[in-house]
């Protein structure tokens, strides 16, 4: 009694935290994406990455992925939660690990250097599909997608070829196989 | 050539086609060409308060005395902002509200513009949905569609937001047909499966316990009568909610009473040690749970509930179904009848161990308090009021503190939609406009307002409102010139250290209440409290009445936070072994 000094109880045990990818299929109107998000901080999740667009433009409808790690109790909660929206027509989720899912950013890098270096550069992002978008005499863009943790790396290797600048998105995803998400 | 309307009477057509008779509001510039429209429609009433926040509290009120959703119009800017405690009071309990507010002109949306603010943008976490209404084709779609996501699933408040120019421009109007599709979101999602294990564990169960919530009164007064049907048969002990208090008699021998942080010692014990728990329509609040890891370790857990994401929200359960209370209770009724005849009454036996150790629990007396013949004693008050009005059908309101939870424990409560508190906000200052609303739904009832004298100085105003539409409310105010529970906090976790809780300038209640043109009663002795009481009821006019209660007293028993069921702090009576039975009593 004498510890506790708060009308609320303290914080319960530590649980392990999963990363999720959370597709959420929305109607594309004003304000949707605010409530998705302000769902999002509102409750404490977090977001590590968002990407959204509409992909229906005949009924309007908006994709938003979202990744986010939680612990099992919360990402059902966020689905549930999400689930309860108005505008949201049906909420996906998947594992990271859930090899039966693709999952893919796009990043593109500026680099500025000499020529030996722009082509070493091109040639350590051969992996990732790349493609020259722009080239001068002394930088070149570059854009390759990849998995998130594959842009980290990439974008931290990259330094010693020039890399001065790196624009990326959130991760997107979808189903392998003939199967769709219902 | 159809007739077109304005959308000014777009509103009201919408409010008639949802049989709306009553509406509480303020007007204001952004909401003027609404308020012009009144005068045609005399179906719908609008009743004048003082301040924004009253007319949600009031709605409120209403939507939780009749079951049907509270409607208030407010101006825009300040109008809407002041609505926001009321609008978030009713999202945390479930109220169903439709709130239609003003706003600027669309061209000057995003201007700064005169009492301009984002409404939508500030109540999107404190609404189950809301709408900004661009295009005056749009505006009765949204309108029922409001009434729908307010009324459906698990109720709360929507709000529609109508831009001035939207009021003035003209289309047609469809008249509305009363869908009986429910919201997409609000289906019943169980199977004859889910209730066959709850028949199942319910028939090996040997220390049960039902732990019921708001849900069901929230499922209309046919749950409340097939939840009694249901304990009734199976001869389990139940414990309510604060909320849930009223869904079954709480004089029943069947009932332990409240349970949570307030308690009695017999319900949160019996939670603690039990082995199964039913709850229905209740939501694991932290003032129920105390320390959620050692939260009745040993027992099943099934949860009905209309909302998914309550399910295992807080507390992980065995069994989760998901829907209607009155439907759920319906399949399961109709699943124990048809099981052996003979079940309930063995079942009874195997459970008579369990109902022994509850009646152990029981004569600690966990409610008793000391009494005194000098002062008032707070609990000593509500009694006397409980016994003084129970066999009139009494609507009770409550602010929000020790008076409350006193309300909570002595008032009891024998039927649904009698009892409204702020329960999930702990709004002070709710009760006496949810008191207003209340007698405006119920105009020939006795409706007495709960109150502390901190609590009810937050929205005094609306003893005005009370006056002007002659309804004869009772503000029984137990007045110990403290913040209460602030004060109880306080003493038991901060040495003492009253920082702030005292108000040392309190007006003379019994003056106010003669200054708003209403009935001032002041009571400072046990002696005198029965008479005064009884004058309260029969005046036929608004009172406030100013008791005068001991200003030390606590309200026991109590789980300190952050504490197991099993640990409870008990009364000065049971800590000191004084065994005067509340001499109080005996005054009468």
């Amino acid at each position: 009694m004498a510890n506790s000094k708060s009308a609320y109880s303290s914080a319960g045990k530590k649980q392990k935290l999963d990363t999720h990818i959370i597709v959420v299929w929305v109607d594309n109107e004003t304000g949707v994406l605010a409530r998705v998000v302000g769902l999002f901080s509102g409750r404490g999740y977090n977001i590590e990455s968002l990407a959204v667009a509409e992909v229906d433009q005949k009924q309007n409808i908006s994709r938003i992925t979202i990744v986010t790690t939680g612990t099992p109790q919360v990402v059902d909660q966020i689905k549930l939660q999400l689930k309860k929206l108005v505008p949201v027509h049906k909420v996906a989720d998947f594992k990271r690990e859930d090899k039966n899912v693709i999952f893919k950013e796009m990043a593109l890098f500026k680099f500025v250097a000499n020529n030996n270096k722009l082509n070493k550069a091109f040639e350590a992002c051969k992996n990732f599909d790349p493609v020259i978008l722009d080239k001068t005499n002394k930088s070149n863009v570059i854009q390759i997608t990849a998995l998130r943790r594959e842009i980290d790396s990439m974008s931290k290797n990259l330094k010693k070829f020039g890399l001065v600048s790196v624009s990326r998105t959130g991760a997107v995803a979808m189903t392998r196989g003939s199967e769709i998400f219902k | 050539m159809p007739k077109l309307y304005s959308g000014a009477e777009i509103v009201f057509k919408c409010l008639e086609d949802q049989n709306v008779s009553h509406i509480f509001g303020y007007p204001g510039g952004a909401v003027l060409p609404i308020y012009d429209e009144l005068k045609n429609f005399n179906s719908v009433k609008h009743i004048l308060v003082r301040h924004e926040q009253g007319a949600g509290h009031a709605a409120e009120g209403y939507a939780r005395s009749t079951g049907k959703p509270g409607v208030l119009l407010v101006t825009s800017g300040p109008g809407a902002t002041n609505a926001v405690t009321a609008l978030t009071d009713a999202y945390m309990d479930s109220v169903p509200l439709v709130c239609i507010t003003g706003q600027v002109p669309t061209h000057l949306i995003g201007t700064d513009a005169f009492q301009e603010c984002d409404t939508t943008g500030i109540t999107r976490p404190c609404t189950k949905h809301n709408w900004l209404v661009k295009d005056i084709n749009d505006l009765a779609e949204v309108m029922h569609k409001a009434f729908e996501v307010a009324t459906t699933g698990r109720p709360g408040p929507v709000l529609v937001d109508i831009p001035k120019d939207i009021q003035f421009q003209k289309t047609k109007y469809k008249n509305y047909k009363n869908k009986k599709k429910l919201n997409g979101k609000s289906h019943d999602n169980y199977s004859q499966k889910n209730i066959d294990e709850l028949i199942n564990l319910i028939r090996k169960a040997k220390k049960p316990i039902f732990y019921t919530g708001g849900g069901v009164i929230n499922s209309g007064t046919k749950a409340s009568e097939l939840l009694r049907e249901l304990v009734y048969a199976t001869g389990f002990p139940i414990t309510s909610t604060l909320q849930g208090l009223g869904c079954f008699p709480a004089d029943d021998n069947q009932f332990l009473g409240m349970l949570g942080m307030h308690g009695t010692y017999e319900a949160n014990n019996a939670m603690y040690s039990c082995d199964l728990m039913i709850n229905v329509g209740a939501r694991f609040d932290d003032r129920i749970t105390g320390k959620i890891d050692e939260f009745s370790p040993k027992s099943k857990k099934v949860h009905i509930d209309i909302d998914p994401s309550s399910i295992n929200k807080n507390v992980k359960v065995d069994l989760a179904i998901v829907g209607d209370i009155k439907s759920v209770l319906t399949s399961t009724l109709k699943t124990f009848k048809k099981s052996k005849n003979n079940f309930s009454k063995s079942n009874k036996h195997q459970i008579s161990n369990w109902w022994e150790q509850i009646q152990k629990w029981r004569s600690k007396r966990s409610l008793d308090y000391i009494g005194s013949e000098e002062t008032i004693k707070p609990q000593y008050a509500i009694e006397r009021l409980y016994e003084l009005t129970k066999d009139k059908d009494t609507y009770i309101t409550t602010e929000v503190g020790q008076h409350q939870m006193w309300a909570a424990q002595h008032y009891k409560f024998n039927k649904p939609n009698r009892w409204m508190t702020s329960g999930g906000l702990g709004t002070m200052g709710y009760g006496l406009p949810a008191a207003v609303g209340v007698q405006i739904a119920h105009p020939k009832k006795l409706v007495i307002d709960i109150a502390g004298e901190a609590s009810v100085l937050m929205t005094m105003q609306e003893m005005s409102t009370a006056v002007q539409y002659n309804l004869p409310i009772k503000i029984f105010i137990l007045n110990n010139e403290y913040m209460g529970m602030v004060r109880q906090w306080q003493e038991l976790l901060h040495d003492k250290n009253y920082s702030e809780s005292y108000t040392a300038a309190l007006p003379d209640f019994v003056k106010m209440a003669e200054a708003y043109g209403c009935v001032g009663i002041r009571a400072k002795t046990p002696e005198e409290l029965d008479d005064k009481i009884i004058e309260m009821l029969n005046t036929d006019r608004p009172v406030i009445f100013d008791c005068l209660v001991d200003k030390q007293e606590n309200c026991f028993p109590m789980i300190p936070s952050g504490k197991p069921h099993n640990q409870m702090l008990l009364g000065p009576k049971d800590q000191k072994e004084k065994k005067i039975t509340g001499k109080g009593r005996t005054l009468v």
